[in-house]
């Protein structure tokens, strides 16, 4: 059928064919026909115009009114014609606009970039999601000389390119700190200072710091008013809320924040996660945090990076997998 | 779900009711009515949040903002009567200790 023109004689056979016959197969023929026109830019008030002609060369002698009320139609359409061509044109737009974003989506993963770290004696997993195609959310790992794992989580308030952007800032700025400040405090203090200055007022970003000492399996973290994750003590098989307080970046320039610290036994893990995690929804319903560490309690036998997958996917079904705001979660254990 | 705002706007007291949740597609609205209340000159603007059954981070990006221009304007924000889930999020981000929340005629943050 692709051979099908948008010439008169071939609708006029068709037209023929269904008035005489009225049978299916001209009908299924029309079908593509229009389908091809689709295809090949024919407006609709076009397609009206060739259904005239042909009218009048097959029943020459129609009535004058109804010929009169053909050309009435005809008129109608053209409105429909302009729309179509605009359409038409909005469509390759957004075909060029999307490109665009996926360039910028893939020149944020090469800018976020970071390196799950190889330590001996952690179990490290990582799991994050965007909601759209750039993401608000990051997490970033650094590695010091002494065996030292440093561990940010961050979500930008806005979604979308803006938020996506901003991280970037973040991120390059987090890099210019300097090994001998990779204190929680000392780097959310610096970073507060960073984002109240550039950023936009109604923006501000919610960041976890943590810093896990190898040599005496201690562990130091700061929060800026970021959602809090779960400590899972081993010993005593229970989750827990790792509490910090701390006011979000970017609101009040002399903001302190208050480093936390423990001791990090065999088998515990640190559960670091963004809102996405816990302001999912099941319909109407919220998720509430138990059912988050009831999950992860389920697949605790797996390795760390398995058990954020799992946790993604068991709550990817849960929103019928249309997320409404990005997902991270990262699990550090300590297996000895 | 939409956010049904209402404004009282009284000389000495301006009173903003809203109804619904505050998310990403009701926020821009909640600026545009709230902000040049608190940019008034020592304005008393008092939020009611009863009715808010939903909020998310975007929420407090705006209250943020309104927050910031009182301290321009010299002007006053309380918000009022915010449901539990509300309430955790302000207290998560650390805006209890600055914005003034009072909740069953307790205050429980202050500037």
């Amino acid at each position: 059928m692709s051979t099908l023109k948008m010439d008169l004689s071939s609708y006029k056979d068709l037209l023929k064919q269904y008035i005489e016959t009225q049978n299916e197969q001209a009908l299924y023929r029309a079908e593509q026909f229009s389908k091809h026109s689709i295809q090949q830019n024919i407006s609709p008030d076009e397609i009206v115009d060739v259904h005239v002609q042909a009218l009048s060369e097959l029943y020459p002698d129609i009535p004058e009114n109804i010929m009169n009320s053909m050309n009435f139609l005809l008129e109608t359409m053209i409105s429909y014609g302009l729309a179509y061509q605009e359409y038409q044109a909005l469509r390759e737009k957004q075909f060029e606009l999307q490109s665009e974003i996926s360039v910028a989506a893939n020149m944020q993963d090469t800018l976020l970039s970071t390196t799950k770290p190889n330590v001996e004696g952690l179990d490290i997993g990582v799991t994050s999601h965007p909601a759209k195609q750039m993401s608000g959310d990051y997490y970033h790992f650094v590695q010091d000389q002494k065996g030292s794992v440093g561990i940010a989580v961050a979500d930008v308030i806005g979604k979308g390119i803006p938020a996506a952007l901003c991280m970037s800032m973040i991120k390059y700025s987090m890099d210019s700190f300097p090994d001998e400040q990779m204190y929680p405090s000392s780097i959310l203090e610096g970073m507060n200072r960073v984002v109240e200055r550039n950023v936009d007022p109604s923006m501000f970003i919610t960041m976890f710091y943590g810093l896990y000492d190898q040599a005496s399996n201690h562990f130091y973290y700061s929060s800026a008013g970021h959602e809090p994750g779960f400590y899972y003590s081993a010993k005593n098989d229970e989750f827990s809320e790792i509490e910090a307080k701390g006011l979000v970046l970017g609101v009040d320039r002399s903001a302190t924040y208050k480093q936390y610290e423990t001791l990090v036994e065999q088998g515990d893990m640190i559960v670091l996660l963004t809102d996405g995690v816990t302001e999912c929804r099941a319909g109407e319903r919220f998720i509430e945090r138990e059912e988050i560490s009831d999950v992860i309690h389920q697949y605790k036998h797996l390795p760390a990076q398995e058990i954020t997958e799992q946790v993604y996917q068991h709550f990817e079904r849960l929103q019928d997998f249309q997320l409404r705001d990005d997902f991270t979660m990262v699990i550090i254990r300590r297996d000895v | 779900m939409n956010l049904n705002i209402n404004v009282d706007d009284n000389e000495k007291l301006k009173t903003v009711t809203l109804s619904g949740e505050i998310d990403a597609y009701t926020a821009p609205k909640l600026k545009e009515t709230l902000l040049p209340l608190t940019q008034e000159d020592q304005a008393v603007v008092k939020v009611d949040l009863e009715g808010v059954s939903y909020m998310d981070s975007t929420g407090l990006g705006v209250f943020i903002s309104a927050l910031k221009s009182t301290k321009e304007y010299d002007s006053q924000l309380t918000l009022v009567k915010m449901n539990d889930r509300v309430y955790r999020l302000f207290e998560i981000t650390g805006l209890t200790e600055i914005i003034d929340i009072e909740t069953d005629s307790t205050v429980r943050g202050g500037m």
